[in-house]
């Protein structure tokens, strides 16, 4: 068949090549003076030169700014354009491609019907400075400029000179099922079988699997086998969150939920996080832990929802599709409680940005790691992608660098849904029809649940290759539109979304008590050739599977067509408790439920819990050597971990849905950063908002675990309080990134944050709702060298203000205002501040002011002390701040919990010193019209602040 | 008796919400069509006061933003849209709708330049590079417009898109907007002076400062920025410092209030 090739380029300089030129440069291709990055589009079909033409007009360009040329395959090479090289880059085979999708979509509308297949890529004309006369590719790291910048190697190929397209093969059907023997492994034989398999599944567990066999006399199927694998995975199960753990040395005192004993946790989700919530019994809460997010109540009306995800291994490999699939993943957790998502939190950890340019300390990067910067841009955009497309503001995040995040970033996307009350339902009756909603299925995200469970090695981008996804938010924003209307008509009697572990995950869970019947065979597809077991676990993305009864079906339908949206029946709720899943109508997975979710056996871990070790001076400029006040504060402002995001907060949209009441950015000129996120949801009565903050600090989880999780709980909630939250209305997530928790050293911190979430949640009477722990956040450099991630635990909190009208910014309002020191004033700096017991107190007590409209702006004191949080005042409200002389140096810098900025009005003063009552509260300072920052004896411009915070970022 | 907006719902529309609470405020009804209903002639077109194209992502973007949307309006929707423009009824596009209405070439509708297939202007890449989120002022223009005439206050409002970069592949054409008063907004600085060009005023490099045009007869207007975003007091990025100027209702109401009057 023939296959048209078509270049499309600009008639003018284009941002997109601009782009990638800085990239380049940024990379250290000092020498590359030019990209010129064109489309590429390969169709396949027969079509006329005066076809070529229209479809090039009408389809393929836009002809305003671009040019198009064409040529059938293979093109003459002596047409080639002239630059020193060319590299082209095309998706391997089986990579989603909407792009491709669309254009035979299209193409048939426009009446071209013998077009069969597309494929998409892109070209890259470069040219570079060289002292060489000839200019030959040896003058330049051509290469290497492909694999750093050009392609990813995980879903891309690549080629200098033209590229052939890669259609997806077709293969023929598959209905193959293997049979492992597992009744006779010895214990050697079964780890190595869980390792070939990429099981990720333990001694006792592989035995668990045998014992089973033995006792029903037979062997598993692949696809039984795999099937266990995933529900047993700790993505799914959370085993070492189950886990029985056993503390050496005698362990430092516990909470009161420790389980009596002293030496044994048996559970960290039951002991420290679920006790949490048990002993604060907040009647607000509607579901903690339960379901596929938190639920709280909001109004008379309206419940809300949140969830936080990690997609930190995808995203180490793909970073676009990683990331983005996160998102999607997150969303659809929301939409697994009937809700319509209305905001998107993203918190981003990655490793230095100019990590290799800052001469001989650096470490170099482990192999097979991407570098940060790469990391972080793909993560960026592919967060962009989701959201914006999906049309769902991310209105809340934070960005964080760290060393130990090179080859591991972490990603984390949360969700915040709206739902009607007493819509939700998960109940499937008997005789309900299994009814998948979405996306096709194809091989991508094979074993995403066990690989996302493993230590990455430099293999593991090759091997897991097909583990990565790339999202498709068009096709989920269909899933919203349907879902949310079926729940209105009450179309469904449960609903849960294909997550890790796809239909076995989602469908295996609905059925685990009622039982179900399900034909793989009824599975559409994205292209023939998938075995069964497959099929079953494949984690393509966009899928939702439904309990509907089979009168509501023609409704259902009917909404799907309205909506672009594909449904497909794959079998029934059978009500006898079993679990059959077969492939052209033979059984090839039978397996009790009871064994499939609870014959795990629990895991057995050890954990020490060691005095971490005080570590030196916390941001990586070391401010020592700068003396004076302006240096170090200037230093901060411009410090990775605190400098202005607004370069990448601008790359998503915070304002569709309309209820963006607080931003992520404020101020006069929209460049000093939120404490939180305030929205209205639109389509809500009344005057109620949701509050949204996070609280993150992987500096102290380096020395303290306990006393870090104190730390990111106060933070979370006092962002929430410092904009107008309710403090006795804010439930917290948690989410844990940690590295091998079967080193005893790593599980120890990992028990010593989890106390320190149950004292802290306790404490400020906030419950945990939802949560997740991503493990093995490790990597197996080829030189032998772990690489570990910090203890890294984030805290996202909601909360709920009851008039949006009195939420407040953090940007100076007015000259003349007093500055009050909410908290108690810090003296020196710890290597990590103590437990804020005043806390709760200073926040009902700031919320009443708040409330009562005494507060002008609110800023809390995080990274950088006393001295940033006044800067980021000052910047945002462009005015000049004078604080108390008698503050010395030590105190401005010195890091804190539980203490806050507040601007108020002299005629408000006494108000609000009355609420203080007995509380830390100090007037430090105040307002001027004079633009300048004056403390400890000097004076800073705020010019200068702006400057250093902002950097080149307009 | 209220007029009737239809909402077109195209795969991918994503600020139907947000414009239909801003013309319930404004005071019409609005009601949503899914391109699939109209399609099947569930409902039509002709049944309705006022069309709106809102913002959104339709096909993802694939191929340029606006382009699959703009194929879908000109196959299937030609005749239906052609009588309600030429019924003067009030149209709007906005975003991704605004991107669908010139690469259908319903805009800027000049009907000397119309021609088959070559678009006569495009919204294209930013010239920053990047999709971006901001909130900008713009200056009602046209007094030709139905939309904007007689607004003579600065609206305040968010952009969120990639690719809002107004080009013409003419001089000429440019002129012929200019001079036949089509140019209906334009971003300037905050105090109301042209951006000039200079980002971030114009945060997309879009010539003129162009945001929004309209057709010759005045009754479709296609912008950028998110005039529906801006319609609470609550909404404006600046009002924890009292602010409140610039909502963007004041546009809705003129088109409501013209077809009302139809």
């Amino acid at each position: 068949m023939t296959i048209t090739r078509f270049v499309v380029s600009f008639n003018r300089p284009d941002p997109r090549s601009a782009g990638y030129l800085a990239d380049a440069h940024a990379l250290g291709f000092g020498a590359l003076e030019q990209i010129i990055c064109q489309d590429l589009y390969f169709i396949e079909g027969q079509l006329s030169d005066e076809e070529c033409g229209q479809l090039a007009l009408n389809l393929l360009s836009d002809p305003v700014v671009q040019t198009t040329a064409w040529a059938v395959l293979p093109s003459d090479s002596s047409a080639l354009p002239p630059a020193a090289a060319m590299v082209e880059v095309a998706l391997r085979p089986g990579v989603t491609d909407p792009v491709a999708h669309e254009i035979i979509r299209a193409a048939h509308e426009l009446g071209f019907d013998g077009i069969h297949r597309a494929a998409t890529g892109l070209r890259f004309l470069l040219n570079w400075k060289t002292e060489k006369p000839d200019n030959s590719s040896a003058s330049f790291p051509v290469e290497r400029l492909a694999k750093q910048l050009l392609a990813n190697n995980v879903i891309q190929h690549w080629k200098l000179g033209e590229i052939t397209p890669s259609f997806p093969e077709e293969a023929a059907s598959s209905g193959e099922v293997e049979i492992l023997p597992v009744r006779d492994l010895t214990a050697d034989q079964l780890l190595d079988l869980s390792k070939d398999r990429r099981a990720a599944l333990d001694l006792a567990e592989m035995q668990a699997i045998q014992n089973y066999f033995r006792r029903v006399d037979r062997d598993p199927t692949d696809i039984e086998f795999e099937a266990i694998a995933q529900t047993w995975s700790e993505h799914c199960v959370h085993k070492t969150f189950k886990a029985k753990i056993t503390l050496t040395p005698s362990p430092l005192p516990l909470g009161e939920g420790a389980g009596g004993e002293g030496q044994v946790v048996d559970s960290i989700i039951k002991t420290y996080l679920k006790s949490a919530t048990d002993k604060i019994a907040a009647p607000w809460v509607i579901s903690a832990f339960v379901d596929n997010a938190g639920i709280i109540d909001f109004d008379d009306e309206f419940e809300v929802s949140f969830k936080v995800e990690t997609h930190n291994h995808p995203s180490a490999i793909e970073p676009f599709g990683g990331a983005n699939t996160g998102v999607g993943g997150v969303i659809r957790d929301v939409l697994g409680v009937s809700a319509k998502p209305i905001a998107a939190t993203d918190i981003l950890c990655f490793g230095p940005q100019d990590l290799g340019s800052r001469g001989g300390v650096t470490p170099p990067l482990p192999d097979g790691v991407l570098h940060p910067r790469r990391i972080q841009s793909g993560v960026v955009a592919g967060v962009q992608d989701y959201g914006n497309k999906i049309g769902i503001p991310t209105v809340n995040g934070a960005i964080l660098y760290d060393e130990g995040y090179t080859a591991n970033p972490l990603v984390f996307c949360g969700c915040v849904g709206i739902a009607p009350k007493g819509k939700h339902r998960k109940n499937p009756q008997p005789g309900d029809h299994v009814i998948v909603l979405g996306g096709r299925t194809g091989r991508d995200g094979l074993r995403g649940a066990t690989f996302s469970s493993m230590t990455m090695d430099a293999q593991t981008g090759e091997v897991s290759g097909a583990s990565v996804q790339i999202g498709d938010p068009i096709t989920e924003k269909g899933l919203i539109d349907v879902i949310t209307r079926a729940r209105d008509a009450d179309l469904y009697n449960d609903i849960t979304d294909c997550g890790a572990g796809g239909l076995s995950s989602a469908a295996g869970e609905m059925a685990s008590v009622i039982g179900a019947d399900i034909e793989l065979q009824n599975v559409r597809l994205k292209y023939p050739g998938l075995a069964p077991w497959e099929i079953w676990l494949s984690e393509a993305q966009e899928r939702m599977v439904l309990s509907v009864a089979p009168e509501k079906l023609p409704a259902l339908q009917e909404l799907c067509d309205t909506f672009n949206t594909e449904l497909t029946d794959i079998g029934v709720f059978t009500g006898n408790g079993k679990l059959i899943v077969r492939y052209g109508g033979k059984p090839v997975l039978e397996l009790e439920n009871e064994f499939l979710h609870e014959g795990i056996p629990q895991r057995q871990l050890r954990a020490v819990i060691s005095d971490q070790s005080p570590v030196t001076e916390k941001l990586t400029t070391d401010h020592r050597s700068l003396i004076t006040v302006n240096d170090r504060l200037l230093a901060l402002l411009s410090h990775p971990n605190i400098a202005s995001k607004a370069a990448t907060i601008r790359l998503y949209d915070h304002e569709v849905q309309g209820g963006t009441v607080i931003k992520p950015l404020t101020g006069i000129q929209a460049d000093a950063p939120s404490d939180a996120t305030v929205l209205k949801p639109i389509g809500t009565k009344g005057k109620k908002g949701i509050v949204l903050s996070n609280g993150i600090n992987p500096e102290y989880g380096k020395r303290d675990a306990y006393k870090m999780a104190w730390a990111v709980i106060d933070e979370a909630i006092r962002n929430a309080v410092a904009v107008g939250a309710d403090p006795e209305r804010i439930a917290i997530l948690d989410n844990f990134c940690w590295g091998d928790p079967k080193r005893p050293e790593t599980m120890g911190t990992l028990v010593e944050a989890a106390r320190g979430c149950h004292d802290g949640a306790l404490l400020f009477g906030a419950p945990f709702i939802s949560g997740k722990d991503s493990l093995n956040n490790e990597y197996l450099g080829a030189d032998g060298l772990r690489h570990s991630i910090p203890p890294t635990l984030l805290i996202s909190a909601i909360g709920i203000i009851d008039d949006v009208s009195t939420a407040i910014t953090m940007d100076l309002k007015a000259p003349g205002n007093a500055i009050y020191l909410v908290g108690p004033l810090p003296i020196t700096n710890y290597p990590i501040p103590s437990i804020p017991e005043n806390a709760p107190a200073l926040y009902r007590a700031l919320h009443q002011a708040i409330k009562q409209g005494l507060v002008r702006s609110c800023h809390d004191l995080s990274e950088g002390g006393l001295a940033v949080s006044a800067a980021e005042m000052c910047i945002g409200g462009r005015l000049g701040l004078v604080l108390d002389e008698s503050i010395r140096p030590e105190t401005c810098f010195a890091e804190t919990n539980g203490c806050l900025l507040a601007e108020i009005n002299p005629a408000a003063e006494t108000a609000f010193r009355t609420l203080f009552a007995h509380l830390p509260l100090t007037k430090i300072g105040h307002v001027t019209a004079e633009p300048v920052l004056k403390l400890a004896g000097e004076q800073i411009p705020v010019a200068d602040l702006v400057k250093a915070f902002t950097g080149d970022i307009r | 008796m209220k007029p009737l907006a239809l909402i077109f719902q195209a795969h991918g529309t994503n600020r139907d919400l947000d414009v239909a609470e801003a013309l319930t405020l404004a005071g019409s009804d609005p009601v949503f069509a899914p391109l699939n209903e109209l399609r099947a002639g569930k409902k039509s077109f002709s049944d309705y006061q006022m069309l709106i194209v809102p913002g959104g992502f339709s096909y993802a973007d694939a191929l340029g933003a606006g382009k699959l949307l703009a194929l879908d309006l000109n196959s299937y929707f030609t005749d239906q849209i052609s009588a309600f423009v030429e019924a003067g009824k009030p149209v709007i596009g906005i975003c991704n709708g605004f991107q669908a209405l010139v690469k259908s070439g319903i805009l800027p509708g000049n009907d000397s330049q119309k021609s088959k297939g070559e678009g006569q202007a495009t919204l294209t890449f930013n010239a920053e590079g990047h999709f971006e989120c901001r909130w900008i002022d713009l200056q009602p223009i046209s007094q030709k417009c139905i939309w904007t005439q007689g607004l003579n206050e600065i609206i305040t409002c968010p952009i969120a898109h990639g690719e809002g970069n107004f080009q013409a592949n003419h001089q000429l054409l440019i002129t012929n907007l200019v001079s036949s008063d089509q140019i209906a907004l334009t971003y300037t600085h905050p105090d109301g002076s042209p951006a000039n060009g200079l980002y971030p005023a114009n945060p997309n490099g879009s010539i003129l400062d162009i945001a929004g045009i309209c057709n010759p007869a005045g009754n479709v207007l296609g912008l950028m920025p998110h005039p529906e975003n801006h319609i609470h007091p609550w909404q404006h990025p600046r009002h924890t410092r009292g602010e409140s100027s610039g909502s963007g209702l004041a546009l809705f109401e003129n088109g409501v209030n013209y077809a009302s009057k139809l």
